[in-house]
């Protein structure tokens, strides 16, 4: 964020204008330029953008303590997610358990602030994958172009034609272990494997974009080598636009696994997760709602806010919709 | 036109073998002794076994005998013949009784897509950045946002139980009312897509030459928006529409699991939780192609709409 800052700060009203070319926003902060007729850069423009949107730091905000939630959760619950007791069943609200307990006499709250783990980990270790697969695809067939273009073309055109939900129940249903470590890295691995393509696309162009510019030629005429061209000066640029697609996939994960946990053949007991918990709350959402709406308010609120999140940086970074 | 959709035929049948093998080996290979498997518990004898083996042409081993059986199953699929599931229905009765009940749902699902999201869609087009605008455009991005398994089982509790507005559950052969609050559900999120879709496509469009000219002759401005932008922006609105009919055929799995919809999505679900491999696998392979025949038409579709397009 610091780097950030101190390119807009830097800025002059007056200097050229960036990338975009568009017209420049309302309340610009001039007057205080350290280096006059510096231009502005595209991360510049994007990040005073994103200032003054109240949707980015809500869903910043969100994101945090969905994130806090997950690494440490004992910090906004004392109680015990497993401490479930059958004499409970249904209890109304009560010091430790302010949305009172489940069918299982379980403490509702509690098991939601605890679940952010699995989701959140589900969702992060997903989207890592899903960006190493799209960087991978994505620079190889933008960069050498041909025909390794036009195969790897082909088998993203192939990938994206599967339903996702469709592919990852047959997945899924082959994944015959209970244990909890193999569960959450089956699921990692079915969503990943299903979901790379639209990143790869995204990081495809950019690296065509980006193989062209002057300066990948003056590199490749000092002598630099294909994989120093790659690593060095073309995958910081498309970097930018692959992370923020991965933002909006990261939030997709997480419904994803939901989805895939609610239709029980994702994660299963005793790992504590929002989509397991939905369809039990579900069961008997006549005796008490408070076991279903708990945990599905934690799972949109959570999907939410990722999406959005990506959704502000996508339109910051876009300059034909500013 | 004709090589394109040659082309294009070509490209289907490809993927639908690709993806019919990857469920066949997912489903079957190497998964143990199978005859073992079917018998559970109980000891086989050896009569059985050599009957069991003769009948499934399990006497082939390794990566040919793979392939004659999952040639095998493709003839069978070919011919319609989906096989039994665990219970001992045969797959295309299940399915038979199904698909009306799944298409009703989609149907009315893709009704109130088109009557809420595209109208809704063309006024905030219109009225780029005015009030109605910014909050649709926020609407959207949370029903986009909300999962299926957190708005259906919600809007079953609070519109189903709590209010009574709507019957919470569907039940055996389902009357339009009963299917109402699913196909909302079900739709909403296309609705969401369909809208925003309709929205950028009718404000790019209302910058076009066109239309500056169509404003300089005189033209009303409903004449403008309802003959030559609607035209013109309801092309990709269509073809999202295709591919998203295609989806709401199969795709309901949640939706009709949690309303009780006795449809496709449902027997999936069911097939699921009681672990019945074979019915899984038919019902799959039957909505892969599905999947991919709607693809085709609305490629084909595109293609016819918008003379722009060639596909040479």
């Amino acid at each position: 964020m610091s780097d950030f800052e101190t390119v807009a700060g830097s800025e002059d009203p007056n200097a050229r204008r960036g990338p975009s070319g568009e017209p420049n926003a309302p309340n610009q902060i001039g007057g205080t330029s350290v280096t006059p007729g510096r231009p502005r850069s595209l991360a510049g423009d994007a990040w005073r953008d994103l200032r003054r949107k109240p949707i980015f730091w809500i869903s910043s905000a969100l994101v945090l303590v969905v994130t806090a939630m997950a690494a440490v959760p004992a910090l906004f619950t004392a109680a015990d997610p497993a401490d479930c007791l059958l004499s409970r069943q249904h209890a109304g609200p009560s010091g430790g358990a302010i949305f009172g307990y489940d069918f299982q006499g379980c403490n509702t709250y509690a098991r939601a602030v605890y679940g952010a783990r699995a989701s959140l980990l589900v969702g992060a270790l997903s989207a890592l994958l899903t960006g190493l697969i799209a960087l991978t695809v994505g620079m190889l067939a933008g960069y050498f172009g041909r025909w390794i273009d036009a195969i790897l073309s082909r088998v993203i055109d192939i990938v994206l034609g599967i339903p996702l939900l469709l592919a990852a129940i047959v997945l899924l249903k082959r994944v015959a272990s209970d244990s909890a470590t193999i569960r959450i890295a089956a699921v990692i691995f079915v969503l990943a494997v299903l979901g790379w393509t639209t990143t790869a696309r995204v990081v495809r162009s950019s690296v065509i974009t980006a193989k062209e510019q002057d300066y990948v030629s003056a590199a490749r005429m000092l002598g630099a080598s294909n994989s120093r061209i790659m690593w060095r000066h073309i995958l910081p640029n498309t970097l930018a636009p692959a992370i923020v697609v991965l933002t909006i996939a990261l939030g997709s994960f997480i419904a994803a696994e939901a989805t895939l946990s609610f239709l029980g053949i994702g994660l299963k007991e005793p790992t504590i997760s929002w989509g397991i918990d939905i369809n039990n709350g579900r069961v008997h959402m006549r005796e008490s709602a408070t076991p279903l709406i708990v945990p599905s308010t934690f799972l949109a609120l959570t999907v939410l806010a990722f999406i959005m999140l990506g959704d502000a940086i996508r339109d910051a970074f876009d300059p034909k919709l500013r | 036109m004709v090589r394109f959709i040659l082309r294009r035929l070509l490209q289907m049948v490809l993927a639908f073998f690709g993806t019919t093998l990857i469920v066949y080996a997912l489903m079957f290979a190497g998964q143990g002794d199978p005859i073992q498997a079917l018998a559970g518990e109980r000891p086989v004898t050896d009569a059985q076994r050599a009957y069991l083996t003769e009948k499934f042409h399990l006497d082939r081993t390794g990566i040919d005998g793979f392939f004659y059986r999952y040639f095998d199953y493709i003839r069978n699929l070919l011919q319609g013949d989906l096989g039994e599931s665990l219970t001992g229905r045969q797959i295309g009765d299940i399915l038979a009784a199904a698909w009306p009940v799944t298409i009703k749902l989609a149907l009315i699902a893709m009704t109130v897509t088109v009557l809420v999201g595209v109208t809704a869609g063309v006024l905030a087009g219109i009225r780029r950045a005015s009030i109605f605008d910014n909050s649709t455009l926020l609407l959207t991005l949370v029903v986009l946002a909300v999962p299926t398994i957190v708005l259906a089982p919600i809007a079953q509790y609070f519109l189903g139980v709590r209010w009574q507005l709507f019957p919470p559950t569907a039940g055996a052969d389902p009357d339009f009312y009963a299917l109402l609050l699913p196909g909302i559900v079900l739709g909403s999120l296309s609705l969401a897509t369909a809208l925003r879709l309709t929205r950028t496509s009718v404000a790019e469009n209302l910058r076009a030459d066109y239309v500056r000219t169509a404003r300089s002759k005189g033209l009303v401005k409903r004449r403008i928006v309802g003959i030559h932008v609607l035209r013109n922006s309801l092309i990709p609105v269509v073809t999202f529409l295709g591919v998203e009919l295609g989806n709401l055929m199969g795709g309901a799995i949640i939706t009709e699991g949690v309303f009780n919809i006795p449809g496709v999505g449902f027997n999936l679900f069911r097939a699921i939780r009681t672990e019945d491999g074979p019915l899984v696998v038919g019902i799959v392979s039957v909505l892969v192609v599905v999947y991919l025949i709607a693809n085709l038409v609305v490629d084909v579709l595109y293609a016819v709409l918008d003379p722009r397009i060639r596909y040479e």
